[in-house]
């Protein structure tokens, strides 16, 4: 997200005007119903949902209420201190912080890091994204797929997950283990490692954590397949979701290498438009503003990217797993492309229900472990060239990575000694902002009807955000108990209903 | 030759010889006090107030670092109230600056976390001033933080006794004392700093680091300059 523009800042690209503002929301004299926090998300946001005297649903509203200020607060940093302080945006995917934020820096000291530092960095993204993946999925998306939609809501989260089906709790457990003990067997840090630095990592992997990271893949690969297999036995249990969970069509971005193959690490930005035609074939990170604009929301602090040539709002894309898929030609490596192969004849060449990013996200996590295992066969990856130093070289440096929930841009600009002087950072929930506030629309035109409230219906509004994965202020966690409470009010102002 | 004394520390009988100090007789004699702006061979200058002792007879706390000893003193080292005022003192550190350890290149390296650490100060019962300051990068090889200096003034100690540059000063009073170079200059405009390092390798924090060095990249390595300071006959 990004304080400074949802403070006013202009934004960002030379010669650029900003686009305007949306409307004021209309409160009266509708009733309002406010989803306040979305539950089992990272981050915090609230829905506020119009209905009109006729009790449809006239309009949406999603806003994340939230500020961070690290744009601003960084201003006058030593450069290669940005790795570290970025990382603290989040606890979930700070290695996705600390490689975008290095690869800047990288970009400033006009550096490419030595091939096993390259190696390093993408093998320590790989275990993030089996982490992450693995977190989104069953601690906190799994409660509403395994338990049902409508089930209770006190019991509708991790906790009651680990009692009616501890099997599956466990795998969840085990294969977030895996990742997280593979970057700790790295990093020597399972959190904010401060391993990954300016010009690559500052230690080289020791063949022990190389044996031991080998020796636990068997195991996680066993996990990753059965649940991918146990999904696509339920997954046709939720037709009703899959037609109406942002469906409405857009354009996706995700990264690629030059054959078209998904990358993660390293690559340049593919955008295809709804329909499956590629409409930009390669952005490079540091073209990223020719091509990405950013328009601040009125009543979010999360800014709303946009595909630039087509202009705000026309040009809503969609990031993360589901897109990257649509985008992508290709995993590149087996297992995950007979998953792939299996997902375009289920769900059609382009996939627009954002439902199907849980289903895209298992495939990511089955390709994350065949990527851990390639890597790791490869016997450079012990080399103890791992780093490269240098000054400053360039004054501005852009890093561009495919962070679990999409793409993730650090723009610095700095000064002839090195301190940063401007800091633009698009986190990959911020892409799909726009996407998200139409998503929850649809939701809420279709489940909700009336004044008279149905949690069931609420949290499918909340499961539609859910199922993006946001990491919307990037740093607070949902606990996975339920602490929403919605407000149903008349023109008046009066409650009229509450729950929660 | 100096005169044999005996003084007391914590009740214990201890040998010393006129001139010293408290806090070199405790040394000598294996005794701790905590300190932070004190330096083996460089002067003391009491800054920090972390080996404040309590002296018989007096009746305020004395600095063991500057305080010279005296035929029958007797010192305590360690009390309730010692430890209540050495705990203010470090707490007062850390609100005065911005010290986030998180993101410190001296993360785990540094002198005034670690004395945190060793006091128990695992929170701070005062209001964080949150000072703007500014981060003077302009030198070539070093940085200086201000936000991150505890004013303990080991690199304008060193500098002038050590090294014979004396770039560093400090200005100001209270509150407001900052650590400026060259009669307030950048750094990297100082026409007396020959760029040896040895201010940052004193530095307890990670005010002064060398360029280029991520978060806890930064191990310091004053002894090698308390060498110097006492093969060159520094402050005994």
């Amino acid at each position: 997200m990004s304080p400074g523009a949802a403070v006013g800042a202009p934004p960002v690209g030379a010669g650029h005007a900003p686009p305007s503002l949306p409307p004021e929301p209309k409160v009266t004299p509708m009733k309002k119903i406010t989803i306040d926090p979305v539950t089992r998300i990272e981050g915090h946001a609230k829905i506020d949902i119009y209905l009109d005297d006729a009790g449809h649903v006239a309009d949406t509203h999603f806003h994340v209420t939230q500020v961070r200020g690290f744009e601003k607060f960084t201003e006058g940093r030593p450069f290669y201190e940005m790795p570290s302080i970025t990382a603290r945006i989040c606890g979930i995917c700070p290695v996705s912080h600390l490689l975008a934020s290095s690869k800047a820096c990288d970009a400033i000291m006009a550096v490419a890091p030595p091939e096993a530092g390259a190696k390093l960095r993408e093998l320590v993204h790989c275990a993030q994204f089996v982490q992450s993946h693995a977190l989104s999925f069953f601690h906190l998306s799994a409660p509403d797929l395994l338990l049902g939609f409508d089930s209770d809501p006190a019991r509708r989260n991790v906790f009651g997950l680990i009692d009616q089906n501890p099997e599956m709790a466990k795998m969840g457990v085990a294969l977030r283990k895996y990742g997280q003990q593979i970057i700790e067997g790295l990093a020597k840090e399972r959190i904010h490692a401060s391993w990954i630095v300016p010009g690559g990592v500052n230690a080289p992997m020791s063949p022990e954590v190389r044996e031991r990271t080998l020796a636990g893949l068997p195991a996680a690969r066993a996990l990753a397949d059965k649940t991918l297999a146990f999904f696509k036995t339920v997954v046709d249990q939720f037709q009703e979701e899959i037609s109406n969970f942002g469906t409405a069509p857009t354009m996706f971005a995700g990264m690629v290498d030059r054959d078209g193959g998904l990358q993660w690490y390293d690559g340049r930005l593919k955008f295809k438009d709804a329909e499956g035609a590629t409409v930009s074939a390669g952005m490079r990170a540091r073209d990223y503003a020719k091509f990405i604009g950013e328009a601040s929301l009125r009543d979010s602090y999360l800014k709303a990217p946009y595909y630039k040539p087509l202009g705000y709002p026309a040009g809503v894309y969609r990031v993360g797993p589901l897109a990257r898929l649509n985008v992508a030609d290709g995993f590149g490596t087996p297992a995950a492309d007979r998953e792939l192969a299996e997902f375009r004849q289920r769900c059609g060449p382009v996939v627009h229900s954002s439902f199907h990013y849980h289903y895209a996200r298992l495939i990511e996590l089955l390709h994350g472990l065949e990527k851990i295992e390639r890597l790791l066969a490869d016997p450079s990856i012990l080399s103890t060239h791992v780093r490269a130093h240098a000054a400053v070289n360039c004054l501005e440096g852009v890093g561009m990575i495919e962070a679990p929930r999409g793409v993730l841009i650090h723009h610095y600009k700095v000064n002839e000694q090195g301190a940063i002087t401007w800091a633009n950072l698009i986190v990959a929930t911020g892409h799909n902002n726009l996407a998200i506030n139409r998503g929850v629309m649809q939701v809420a035109k279709h489940f909700i009807e009336g004044d008279k409230l149905k949690e069931g219906m609420l949290n499918r509004v909340s499961a539609l955000v859910r199922a993006y994965d946001p990491c919307l202020s990037c740093s607070t966690h949902a606990d996975g108990t339920l602490a929403m409470e919605i407000a149903l009010r008349g023109p008046d102002g009066t409650v009229l209903d509450r729950m929660g | 030759m100096p005169e044999k004394i005996s003084i007391r520390i914590d009740g214990e009988y201890v040998a010393a010889q006129e001139g010293q100090t408290i806090l070199e007789v405790a040394r000598a004699s294996g005794k701790y006090i905590p300190t932070l702006c004190w330096l083996e061979s460089i002067t003391p200058v009491g800054a920090c107030r972390l080996c404040i002792v309590e002296v018989s007879g007096v009746n305020r706390l004395l600095p063991a670092c500057t305080t010279p000893v005296q035929d029958g003193m007797s010192v305590t080292t360690h009390s309730e109230k010692l430890a209540a005022y050495r705990r203010i003192a470090l707490e007062f550190l850390f609100t005065e600056r911005n010290h986030q350890c998180a993101v410190c290149v001296s993360n785990n390296h540094c002198e005034l976390q670690a004395m945190a650490q060793r006091l128990g100060v695992n929170s701070v019962r005062y209001a964080y001033t949150f000072p703007k300051l500014p981060v003077d990068v302009s030198h070539e090889r070093f940085v200086l933080d201000h936000n991150r200096c505890i004013l303990c003034t080991r690199c304008v100690r060193v500098c002038a006794e050590v090294e014979g540059a004396h770039v560093w000063d400090l200005s100001s009073r209270g509150i407001r004392s900052m650590v400026i170079c060259d009669m307030s200059k950048p750094w990297g405009e100082s026409r007396n700093c020959t760029n040896c390092g040895k201010c940052v390798q004193v530095c307890p924090t990670g005010a002064l680091a060398e360029k280029g060095f991520a978060v806890e990249e930064m191990v310091k390595r004053d002894a090698k300059v308390t060498r110097l300071a006492s093969r060159r006959g520094g402050h005994q």
